[in-house]
């Protein structure tokens, strides 16, 4: 029998972090890193996509990072993909194999992808947010059958920060998925678009009544996103998001994550667009 | 489940056999006001205290609390659940309400074994107040005037006697063995009874509307104008929510000692009225202004927690409004919030 973490967790503190190993570390543009983590013998992480991890070193701190792999790539690790952000982070990145680190999670909702089967899927992730994005881009293309079409719009702010480019041209040579790729600005070498993401959206076809649309990216870029989704046709309910927010504990106690009344760490991060949109603290 | 009666002479004695075997925490004055602290003999308690600078809530969620230590070279981790068997005496009843909201909040979902240890370690004694403590305080218009529950014993002051309501086991046991504390007769009763009538009136009412109705006028009054004058006069000094005996957020950060190799890490007060409360990295900021900070304290206290738990978030203790060096306080928030209302909708109904 493996013993999930959530179990591992309920004694004696929810604030113990598990000491899990890292197993792999490469960098990935130009502040990014991906560490591949592995929990001790018996114990599975059982994620779902868009659920995060409390990612901690002893003596730096903690923070709240992102689940990148998918469930159904497990393998008995999962992946988390780091920006040197601040104190911690940065500690991340000076990591490599074989050293360990703290792990408290999975924690919040993640996506309710089961009930997006049987739907097309329009995905536009901006940023870093392919990071947490990539987790149910992968759980979607391993289930493929149970799925319409699949579109990716990917928008970074230029070439050196797209992140993931080995599996996203991967995806792109699968015949049963369209992606298209935008930067805000080019560089010599770049032939793509160029544009914020919502200039992909003018490309793409979709069936509104048939589509989930899914986005996750810095704050400013929701708004304009949300736009193009709701001018597509999108019903708010159909629209889905994860929200970034200060968190210190991730288990609804410290108040920082709260969005008007929710905990996004509970209630979250993933939301959507209907039950956000009457929140002002929400986007 | 049941009511002894101690006589006050004896309550000296009382508190040094309780200080003989556990730690003892009460109210004690200090530089003119009143803390709660750790007292060592009888003579450190008062009892008769208006209200303390800090609730008592220290004892369950203590202003900073080590959540483990740990050995960087080893990965050694050791959680810390403080345990020590602790007697609180003199704690008022909106206290205690607040109390059971903390009980609420830390046991919801993911259970606070943290807070847990200290909650199943500590007894409580509380005392029902007879006239106001201060100016400020709005216990009876919160509805925490008076508990039921939520004590391990409770002292009402009959004059020359305490009336004691004994609510737990464990609260009998405090009392077990020491032979001035007598079973209390029918007399008794009465007596408490008189004393608990007559004080109801002496406590004024300060909200102009009925408690139950606040969460809905907090729905209604999101876009007031009132949060931007609150937020005008607000100093951000965090010192309202450092006061408050329901307030809960917290900030977690390592401490590593002069070795470099082992630390703890530690929880601490923190306030949703701190500039960055809300912001990420990359420098975004949810709640950028005092006024929306404000905001948000104030739905927490009257909206929020009561639709998530059940009970009110403000039980009326009158600590932030004594704190607040510009005077906002919770009375005159919610009272201007209700007349704005009225007079709203007045003028919409108005031919
Ligand atoms: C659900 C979720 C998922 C996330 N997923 C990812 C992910 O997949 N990848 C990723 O890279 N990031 C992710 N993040 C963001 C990540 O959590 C932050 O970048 C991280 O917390 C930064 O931590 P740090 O210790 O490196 O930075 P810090 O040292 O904490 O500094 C970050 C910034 O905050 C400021 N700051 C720090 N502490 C305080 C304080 N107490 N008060 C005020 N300001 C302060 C600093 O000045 C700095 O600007 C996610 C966040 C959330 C909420
Ligand atoms: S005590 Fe007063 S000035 Fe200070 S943060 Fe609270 S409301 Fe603002
Ligand atoms: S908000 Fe003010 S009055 Fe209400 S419980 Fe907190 S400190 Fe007391
Ligand atoms: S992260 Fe602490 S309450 Fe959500």
């Amino acid at each position: 029998m493996t013993t999930t973490l959530k179990q591992a967790l309920e004694a004696p503190s929810i604030y113990l972090p598990t000491q899990a190993r890292i197993v792999d570390a490469r960098p990935m543009g130009n502040t990014e890193k991906v560490l591949t983590i592995e929990l001790p013998k018996g114990v599975s992480l059982n994620h779902r996509p868009g659920q995060f991890v409390e990612v901690s070193v002893l003596g730096v701190g903690e923070a709240p990072i992102s689940i990148s792999s998918s469930p159904s790539r497990s393998n008995g690790t999962f992946e988390v993909c780091v920006r040197k952000a601040g104190d911690l982070t940065s500690v991340l990145h000076q990591m490599g194999p074989k050293e360990t680190l703290g792990i408290r999670g999975p924690f919040g909702r993640g996506f309710p992808y089961e009930r997006f089967r049987g739907k097309d899927i329009l995905f536009a992730p901006g940023g870093l947010g392919l990071a947490p994005l990539r987790s149910l881009i992968n759980q979607v293309l391993d289930e493929r059958g149970n799925f319409g079409r699949v579109i990716i719009l990917y928008g970074a702010r230029d070439p050196s920060e797209l992140l993931f480019m080995d599996e996203v041209r991967q995806w792109q040579s699968r015949s049963d998925t369209e992606v298209h790729l935008s930067v805000d600005r080019g560089d010599d070498s770049w032939k793509g678009n160029v544009g914020v993401i919502t200039t992909l959206f003018p490309k793409v076809e979709i069936y509104p009544r048939n589509t989930v649309g899914i986005t996750v990216g810095p704050p400013a870029m929701y708004r304009f996103v949300l736009m193009e989704m709701l001018g597509k046709g999108l019903s708010e309910g159909n629209i889905w998001m994860s929200l970034e927010r200060r968190m210190k504990c991730g288990v609804g106690k410290c108040g920082h994550c709260q969005i008007n009344h929710l905990y996004t760490c509970q209630s979250g991060p993933a939301f959507s667009y209907a039950e956000i949109k009457h929140l002002e603290e929400a986007l | 489940m049941s009511l002894r009666v101690l006589p006050k002479a004896a309550l000296p004695a009382w508190v040094d056999q309780l200080c003989a075997g556990h730690r003892v925490a009460g109210p004690k004055p200090l530089h003119g006001q009143h803390i709660f602290g750790e007292i060592h003999s009888s003579s450190e308690l008062e009892l008769g205290y208006p209200t303390t600078v800090i609730p008592p809530k220290k004892y369950l969620f203590p202003q900073v609390e080590e959540l483990f230590s740990f050995r960087k070279d080893t990965g050694e981790i050791t959680p810390k659940l403080d345990a020590r068997p602790t007697v609180v005496l003199g704690v008022h009843t909106c206290d205690l309400h607040a109390m059971h909201l903390l009980d609420r909040v830390f046991q919801n979902g993911y259970t606070d074994q943290h807070y847990q240890a200290h909650r199943e370690n500590t007894l409580v004694v509380s005392i029902e107040c007879l006239v106001p403590c201060m100016e400020h305080s709005f216990c009876k218009s919160m509805g925490t005037l008076s508990a039921t529950d939520g004590f391990d014993l409770h002292l009402t002051d009959l004059g020359e006697e305490y009336a004691v309501d004994v609510d737990t086991e464990r609260g009998a046991r405090l009392l077990e063995g020491f032979a001035p504390a007598r079973p209390a007769t029918e007399d008794d009763y009465h007596r408490v009874n008189r004393v608990m009538s007559e004080k109801w009136p002496r406590f004024p009412l300060r909200l102009d509307f009925d408690v139950t109705e606040l969460p809905s006028l907090l729905s209604v009054s999101y876009d007031s104008k009132l949060w931007d004058e609150l937020g005008e006069r607000c100093l951000a000094c965090a010192m309202c929510t450092n006061v408050c005996p329901t307030c809960y957020c917290f900030n977690v950060a390592d401490e590593v000692d002069l070795t470099l190799n082992a630390g703890r890490r530690l929880r601490m007060w923190d306030s949703c009225q701190l500039d960055k409360f809300a912001s990420v990295a990359g420098g975004h900021d949810f709640r950028k202004t005092r006024a929306r900070r404000q905001r948000h304290r104030f739905f927490r206290k009257g909206k929020y927690q009561t639709d998530a738990f059940g009970l009110l978030g403000c039980v009326g203790c009158g600590r932030c409004a004594q704190a607040c060096l510009v005077n906002i306080t919770p009375v005159d928030t919610f009272n201007a919030l209700y007349h704005r209302q009225t007079q709203n909708t007045q003028a919409e109904v108005r031919p």
